[in-house]
């Protein structure tokens, strides 16, 4: 083998020499033979003949030499390549729409491709990856819910699989100083949260187990992108005290620059979680859960371990019923975890962008075999001056990897600008964004690719031309004999509407779902609503009184503004993310396992007037709901239902959260609300007033009903708030409908994917079909004229050449269907409300691509039809 | 008159390249005219056939090839046999002498 590359090499240096030695070393022979023919009595004319003629074809044993020398390859490549340059420049346009085909194609798989292999593929960016899980308790109706204190404490205890496990909540402290305030992204962590994933910080320590005691002084660990930003990287800062909502803090580390904090990716800032068990806070379900396994435990003796525990209380960790982990544990690598909400979208957006690349792929195979039909004379030239049938192949095969290549070049370019279409339209639960990047394994896919496609879709005319008769070529009129390639054109034109029908039918699909999915009554008007979410900052704000006359005041400043017909609050907002659930037990089900689990809603009198929450039974919640006064509740319909079916809810008394002191009486009945999606089901659902409320929130929901645009009344609504207390942050500003399409966010990338690669595919198909039918005619007019003499009439010919295109639509369209049918299966996780078999969606694709199809046929068959019989005729 | 000329089979030109090499070296045109000369012009080999042969045993590192004065005082590419060369020749003559062995018995006896 490397005897072999040195002779490459040495070929590929000595090429000149080596020729001329061979030319030397014939000469000499062809001298002697004719010196001998001389002496046998020949004229010097016949002798030079005769020895030409022993030698039975000079050149072709001086190509058998370069061959048995190895000299060859580097020889024809060259030659090759300088030939296939040539060949692409005198034929621009065709050069050009091979290559924008190409790059679009490879441009746009590798854009994926970047996208999918960080998200779904490589592991993240932590020692050991693969040993970091997630765990989260099971809600009542099986779904992921969060895990509580108690919980934590419980597994810490009892579990063996782990190395460490930490839990944490977010936290979105103020920093005060001499700069100005700066409201922060951050996380609350129990001590080994950076354990668990294996970073520690660069720069002073991680946290200590004695860190994490409630009332502990304050520690903070900050990113570098916050110290860089806001420490001009002063290493001094370490020890140092920061002010975070009035409290001191002191920074005891700095995390490394290429910290990944793929749980929190805004997080900039991390304190201990100093959890306050009092108030029976320990068994809110409000935590989110990670662990390291110890090595050796695979993911699912650790699933047996966690299950052994759930199923076996101990009576150190008496559990409420609402937590009391009946239905086990979900453990899942962090990986999965992190990625299962946009995996199905991913995979499916990946495998829309290859089946474009198939297309985009037999698109330039088409072109190649057409215009290898027009070639074939020249073909037949070479044959007939030597050249071997592998020769022609490998001719033609560096055309189409150098088209190939220029294509993957420029496809590189159309990836850079893919990659930040990505991101902009990336739904806000897409993991790792920011390691989406033309990287080496991105590099590596668009080169692959670009060779593999190179050598396919130069293949195909190659082994046609070659397997044609080539002496055909030669002979005069051979454009009457259409042969085989138009037999292989006409499969991929099959192939494109088939891929093309595949891709548009999912397209189709996912638009319906959408369709559907805004269709779905959400439980309010979400018409010209503003959403902002205020929060509290400080010390005063632990007093629970000042906390709801801050709130208050500010509501009232806000009704006050012009533009606005009513205003409140609410601890959680439909559509926001927000998700907060209690236990909720009922007087008249005093046993414990019928307790279930509600979304639990804050709010102020006014809040169902201003959502446009529709009123079912009873009253709704009003000023004379406060605290001293009995405690009202309202319940969502579905609950009632559930919970008293044929009996009047109106009266029943219930308790939410721990179960002790006055019960709260159900007052009335609501609409179901959807809180988390409109795709989400989760209708379950009590409504209290904040003051009659146990605890006071810091931060509340703001929602506001404008008599025009919403979003215009941003600066004022602000301005009424801050007129109140300028230092409370306000975030999270958003009208009702913006949070209505982001509840729909993956849906929509999946769909605006899709169809920008239907869309292609069809286009791609259009022109396939269109240049089959244009090739097919140019190579049939003497037929045409002949039929056109014989009496065909000119709808005669017209018809001809239509049923002749729309047969292949056809036949794609039969294959096609089932290729939709099967590849429905891959992005059923997506659909909403539509059957994957949707005949609407079926149908409607027939007829788009029937429709195109037709215009693409029309043209060549229009041009038939206008073909001269007398001027064809006489032509040949 | 012309005598009946066979042509090679395959294979057995490098042979007989290697075995008229073994005596010392020669050029292309030299080798031609022995394989004639020795085999009674029974066997003939044209030079499209020869010189890719001569190529594709150098290739082989079974024969060495070195430019010098031939016999009418011209540059020459002359040729001459390896160790390996030497090698390869006594297993193909062994070969080929099993062979025509056999051929041979089964013409005679059956």
């Amino acid at each position: 083998m490397f005897g072999r590359l040195k002779r490459w090499l040495r070929a590929l240096v000595r090429r000149g020499a080596m020729e001329r030695e061979l030319n030397e070393e014939l000469r000499y022979h062809m001298d002697r033979e004719i010196e001998q023919n001389l002496r046998d009595g020949m004229s010097p004319e016949e002798a030079r003949y005769a020895a030409l003629r022993t030698f039975g074809g000079l050149e072709q044993a001086r190509e058998e030499c370069r061959e048995a020398r190895g000299v060859r390859f580097i020889e024809d490549l060259w030659q090759d390549l300088w030939y296939a340059v040539r060949l692409l420049w005198k034929k621009p346009g065709f050069t050009l729409v091979a290559v924008l085909t190409l790059s679009l194609g490879i441009g746009a798989s590798t854009a994926i491709f970047s996208a999918v292999n960080p998200i779904l593929f490589e592991s993240l960016p932590y020692p050991h990856a693969g040993q970091v899980t997630m765990i989260w308790d099971i809600g009542p109706d099986g779904s992921r819910a969060d895990i509580t204190y108690g919980t934590y404490r419980e597994l810490l205890e009892r579990s063996r699989s782990f190395d460490a496990l930490a839990v944490m909540g977010s936290w979105q402290p103020t920093m005060t100083g001499p700069a100005e305030p700066e409201r922060l992204n951050g996380q609350r962590v129990s001590a080994s949260y950076f354990r668990v994933l294996g970073i520690a910080p660069t720069i002073g320590r991680d946290f200590d187990p004695s860190d994490d005691l409630l009332n502990s002084p304050g520690v903070t660990i900050i990113s570098d992108g916050l110290w860089q930003r806001r420490f001009g990287g002063d290493r001094t800062i370490v020890g140092r005290q920061i002010t975070l909502d009035d409290d001191a803090y002191t920074v005891i580390g700095i995390m490394p620059s290429g910290f990944e904090n793929v749980l929190a990716s805004s997080a900039e800032l991390w304190r201990p979680l100093q959890y306050d068990m009092s108030q029976g806070r320990a068994w809110g379900h409000h935590l989110h859960m990670v662990g390291r396994l110890r090595s050796g435990v695979g993911i699912d003796q650790a699933r047996g371990e966690l299950d052994t525990i759930a199923r076996a209380p101990v009576p150190e960790f008496t559990r409420p019923p609402w937590a009391a982990i009946e239905k086990g544990l979900t453990l899942n690598s962090l990986q999965d975890d992190i990625t299962r909400g946009v995996k199905p979208a991913l995979l499916a957006i990946f495998g829309a962008v290859m089946l474009m690349l198939l297309i985009a792929c037999v698109n330039v195979t088409n072109l190649l075999l057409a215009r290898s039909a027009q070639r074939r004379g020249e073909f037949a030239i070479r044959v007939a001056l030597g050249a071997g049938r592998t020769r022609l192949i490998r001719q033609l095969l560096t055309e189409s990897l150098l088209l190939a290549v220029l294509g993957g070049a420029l496809g590189m370019l159309v990836a850079g600008y893919g990659i930040s279409a990505l991101m902009a339209l990336s739904p806000p639960e897409l993991p790792r964004v920011n390691a989406i990047e033309i990287d080496g394994a991105a590099f590596a896919f668009a080169l692959g690719i670009t060779t593999l496609i190179g050598l396919i879709v130069g293949l195909i005319p190659a082994l046609q031309s070659s397997r044609s008769d080539l002496h055909g070529g030669l002979q005069q009129g051979s454009q009457r004999i259409a042969g085989g390639h138009q037999l292989t054109r006409r499969m991929l034109v099959v192939a494109q509407v088939a891929l093309a029908l595949v891709l548009l039918v999912s397209a189709g699909l996912l638009l319906r779902s959408l369709e559907r999915l805004f269709a779905v009554d959400a439980g309010f008007d979400a018409s010209h609503l503003l959403t902002m979410q205020v929060q509290t900052s400080g010390h005063r704000f632990d007093d629970a009184a000042t906390t709801h006359r801050f709130f208050e005041q500010a509501l009232e400043a806000v009704r006050q503004s012009p533009g606005v017909t009513g205003a409140a609050f609410t601890s959680q907002l439909p559509l926001s993310g927000d998700l907060d659930e209690y236990g909720v037990h009922f007087e008249s089900n005093p046993a414990p396992e019928e307790d279930h689990t509600a979304l639990l809603y804050a709010v102020t009198p006014g809040y169902f007037e201003v959502m446009g929450i529709p009123l079912r039974r009873g009253r709704l919640l009003d000023a004379h709901d406060v605290a001293g006064a009995p405690v009202a509740v309202l319940i969502s319909e579905s609950f009632a239902k559930r919970k008293f079916p044929g009996t009047d809810p109106i009266g029943q008394r219930l308790h939410i959260g721990p179960n002790e002191g006055p019960w709260y009486t159900v007052v009335g009945v609501v609409a179901d609300v959807k809180q988390t999606s409109l795709a989400v089901s989760r209708p379950d659902a009590a409504y209290i007033t904040t003051t009659q409320w146990r605890f006071a929130n810091k931060a509340m929901s703001l929602v506001v009903r404008s008599r025009g645009d919403a979003a215009a009344l941003t600066p004022l609504i602000r301005n009424a708030i801050w007129s109140v207390d300028k230092n409370q942050p306000i975030v999270r500003i958003a009208t009702m409908e913006d949070l209505l399409k982001a509840s729909a966010a993956e849906r929509r990338f999946a769909l605006i994917l899709f169809e920008a690669f239907g869309i292609v595919a069809l286009v791609l198909a259009a022109t396939g079909i269109y240049g089959v039918l244009s090739g097919s005619v140019t190579e049939r007019t003497r037929e045409i004229g002949v039929r056109l003499a014989l009496g065909a009439s000119r709808g005669n010919i017209l018809s001809l050449v239509l049923r002749q295109g729309m047969t292949l639509t056809g036949l794609g369209v039969v294959i096609g269907l089932t290729g939709a049918v099967a590849a429905s299966h891959a992005i059923v996780t997506l659909l909403f409300g539509v059957s994957r078999l949707d005949p609407v969606t079926y149908l409607g694709v027939i007829v788009l691509l029937s429709g195109v199809s037709v215009v693409a046929c029309w043209l060549p068959a229009w041009r038939a039809a206008r073909v001269d019989p007398s001027i064809t005729l006489r032509a040949e | 008159m012309k005598k009946q000329k066979t042509d090679l089979l395959q294979g057995t030109l490098e042979l007989l390249v290697l075995r008229l090499l073994r005596s010392g070296s020669l050029n292309g045109w030299d080798i031609m005219q022995r394989i004639q000369l020795v085999s009674g012009e029974v066997l003939s080999v044209t030079p499209g056939a020869l010189y890719p042969a001569l190529h594709r045993l150098e290739e082989r590192g079974l024969i060495a090839a070195e430019w010098g004065e031939s016999a009418n005082n011209r540059q020459a590419k002359f040729y001459k046999l390896t160790a390996a060369g030497r090698k390869q020749l006594e297993a193909e003559r062994q070969t080929w002498e099993r062979f025509t062995g056999a051929v041979e018995a089964i013409l005679r006896d059956a």
